[in-house]
């Protein structure tokens, strides 16, 4: 008797599980392909044209402080808090030039931001839609009205870019919304593009921006890797990348072309595909406990019939 | 379904040493949590932008739900599996599961940044099905609900039974200038009773869809747990980055929730002192290793399809945390195998505590310590971290003594040992209830 038992037990478990599995495996073979749309709006950044003189960074500053929440950074250094030295992207730093040394005699700067993916991480698992991406320009924008802090964008992003204000009792997400609601509702360009004196930065619709990219390459092909960073990374990003070094050196990772998003939604839509996993489930648990208590039940009344 | 008769309440003081003990536990981890909302979570914690996740996401929900996935796991063992036999074991096993779930959402409370706006998952317009995170979020809450469904008859069939001796000691300590006088008290109170007496029979007619739901809500989220860390391609490393990881996750938290049954049973029964319930037991642990034999062979095949084995082998950092996860589950399957050792309760508390940190280390490996946001990060939970944990944690035991000794939750064990000279004797699928004549539950 106890085998039997047994043997329903493994059948169920190996109903569900298969279930699972072949919903995991079958329809990872069907890709749904993702759609670049190159007329999103976007920023080429030239490493080799940088002059490190963080004029972005400050423009950045000045224009979204009020509207992104972003303080100035007490320096490491400084007791007083006179000083704005950010050594790294946080909750109040939206975009930073960092400067990568190899040797006394080659070196590269680059700058952190925003990548504003094709198919954004942290949009695909916001549970409560507060990052979202705008259908036609193409930026990944964040609402502070709607977020929840779960800080799940940050696990998600391939490139560590939301920062959350960890000091503060009312903290928000923060990360580079081009000027979205400031610089470029005004004035059509973002505030580091605006104000770069060196041309690293150009802002415009990413196949300009990848057409400007190639023909750098082209021109200058000693100058510059071989790679537009951004093009095909993790589906695409419209923040682009030129540079003289690797750019894993530059602290940007190496990431397929495949978007993780595509990777996971993959799962979860074929687990939870017009919730007909789950009705099933629970239709089938409700049939089996139903009969197993009727049975039990009966069980309860021959005894007392037999008992009296 | 009329088996109240099963269960009885724990006699003695619920005020004693180890009562205090855990309530200033409990309070120093209150205080914390004071700070963290004064002060911001990074006052008191170590996460950081690299790892947003510490101890609070990764214990108190993503291993706490699963270490309270008992009740999951026995319902599954009792309602679906019909071995009534186990029944006497549902009602603590869901009171655990109340107060993990529970807590769990209590710390999420903690941990979200913005937690005045987590009314937005009940906002249709804000949901976003993508987000893993979004179904176990609902899920869970539902399954808190249900929890709480599922352990009422508890309360009401105590509330039915009440004389309100407390209730009527407070008033008396009251009175004259605040409470009610005797009278009028007593009306409501019998209002109340009554009110009791009605829902309870009504409420254990449509139990079972509850139930059920109860089985088919961690179904989805704890499969939905390994899902969350899907998208963190780069991140997480690929010993355990797989797509299978909410099957993973799925089975892991079945072999948890048996698991720390028999150990709450066997550690319950040797504080409060009563006899342990080695039928039971021995039953149960007799299906761990059908789990864990599907789950290790999982991980193998996976880990073997993906070409990851050497990684496995390695014997870096990571393999190492991968090996102990791995022998610590299945060697304590290895024990179980054996019958003699189901028949044990020292072997079964040691093969049972082996595969529960096993199964919570896996989870923390893939939260914690398989989680690489790129160099120059690292996290060590700080002491307030782990005090609010604690705190937590604390509240949980806590909790779950105070329910024991005010609600029937626990065997009776007039029916337990007459079961236990029975059951010896032979095996029957019916189990205890069904050829024992009923007697009624002793403790008031």
């Amino acid at each position: 008797m106890k085998k039997t038992s047994r043997r329903d037990f493994l059948k169920l478990a190996g109903a569900t599980g298969a279930g699972l599995l072949a919903c995991g495996t079958g329809n990872a073979l069907a890709n749904e392909g993702l759609q670049v749309n190159n007329d999103e709006l976007g920023m080429l950044y030239d490493a080799t044209k940088c002059v490190g003189c963080k004029a972005c960074m400050s423009a950045c500053k000045r224009v979204n402080s009020d509207y992104g929440s972003l303080s100035y950074e007490k320096a490491k250094f400084d007791e007083d808090g006179l000083w704005d030295a950010p050594s790294d992207l946080s909750g109040s730093t939206r975009t930073l030039i960092k400067l990568f040394k190899e040797s006394e005699k080659r070196w590269s700067y680059v700058k952190y931001s925003c990548m504003h993916c094709q198919k954004p991480s942290c949009v695909s698992v916001c549970p409560v839609s507060a990052m979202t991406k705008e259908k036609v320009s193409g930026i990944v924008d964040y609402n502070k009205n709607t977020c929840i802090g779960c800080r799940y964008c940050q696990i998600a992003c391939p490139y560590n870019i939301p920062k959350f204000q960890w000091e503060k009792a009312v903290p928000q997400i923060v990360k580079c919304d081009l000027c979205k609601a400031t610089n470029l509702r005004e004035k059509g360009i973002t505030a580091c593009a605006e104000t770069c004196p060196a041309g690293a930065i150009k802002f415009g619709k990413r196949k300009d921006l990848l057409e400007e990219a190639h023909q750098r390459l082209k021109d200058a092909p000693d100058k510059y890797v071989a790679h537009v960073y951004g093009e095909h990374e993790g589906g695409g990003t419209n923040h682009l990348y030129l540079a003289s070094m690797p750019f894993n050196k530059l602290g940007l990772p190496e990431i397929k072309p495949e978007a993780p998003a595509e990777f996971s939604e993959k799962i979860q839509h074929t687990i939870y595909k017009g919730f007909i996993a789950p009705v099933a489930l629970y239709s089938t648990l409700c049939f089996i406990a139903v009969k197993n208590m009727k049975k039990h039940q009966g069980h309860d009344d021959d005894h007392k019939k037999g008992g009296k | 379904m009329g088996h109240s008769e099963e269960y009885q309440k724990l006699e003695g003081k619920i005020f004693t040493k180890s009562f205090f003990i855990l309530l200033s536990i409990v309070l120093l981890g209150f205080y914390f949590v004071g700070v963290r909302y004064v002060k911001g979570i990074g006052a008191v914690s170590n996460m950081s932008d690299g790892y947003p996740w510490g101890i609070w996401i990764t214990y108190d929900v993503a291993t706490g739900t699963a270490i309270a996935c008992g009740g999951y796991a026995v319902a599954i063992l009792v309602y679906i599996r019909n071995r009534m036999q186990y029944h006497p074991m549902i009602r603590s096993a869901i009171l655990t599961s109340m107060f993990g779930y529970g807590l769990a959402g209590f710390s999420v409370m903690v941990d979200l940044g913005r937690p005045w706006n987590a009314y937005n998952f009940f906002i249709p317009s804000k949901w976003q099905a993508n987000s893993a995170m979004f179904e176990v979020a609902l899920c869970v809450m539902a399954y808190s609900t249900v929890l709480i469904l599922e352990f009422l008859p508890a309360i009401l069939t105590s509330i039915e039974k009440s004389k309100w001796d407390r209730m009527n000691a407070i008033r008396n300590w009251l009175h004259p200038k605040i409470a009610p006088d005797k009278k009028t008290m007593e009306d409501k109170l019998e209002m109340v009773r009554l009110g009791a007496a009605w829902l309870n029979p009504r409420l254990n007619k449509v139990l079972i869809f509850f139930i059920v739901l109860g089985i088919t809500l961690p179904t989805m989220h704890q499969s939905s747990l390994g899902s969350l860390l899907l998208i963190a391609s780069t991140k997480l490393h690929p010993l355990w980055h797989t797509g299978f990881l909410p099957l993973l996750f799925l089975l892991n938290c079945v072999f948890i929730g048996y698991s720390i049954a028999i150990l709450e049973s066997i550690i319950s029964s040797y504080s409060f002192k009563r006899p342990y319930e080695i039928e039971e037991l021995s039953g149960l642990a007799g299906l761990i290793p059908f789990v864990t034999v599907i789950w290790l062979t999982v991980v193998i095949g996976d880990l073997s399809y993906r070409g990851q084995i050497h990684a496995a082998l390695k014997g870096d950092f990571y393999s190492g945390w991968f090996m102990t996860e791995f022998l610590l589950v299945a060697c304590g399957s290895l024990i179980l195998f054996v019958k003699k050792c189901r028949r044990s309760a020292r072997w079964l508390f040691i093969s049972a505590s082996m595969i529960v940190l096993g199964g919570a280390l896996y989870r923390f490996n893939v939260y914690l310590i398989g989680f690489n946001p790129g160099q120059g990060w690292k996290y060590f939970p700080s002491f307030a971290e782990v005090m609010i944990t604690v705190g937590i944690v604390a509240l949980e035991i806590l909790g779950y003594k105070v329910f024991v000794a005010l609600f029937p939750v626990l065997p009776n064990m007039d029916l337990h040992g007459a079961h236990k000279k029975k059951g010896h004797a032979k095996k029957h699928k019916g189990g205890a209830a069904e050829k024992l004549p009923q007697t009624e539950a002793h403790a008031h």
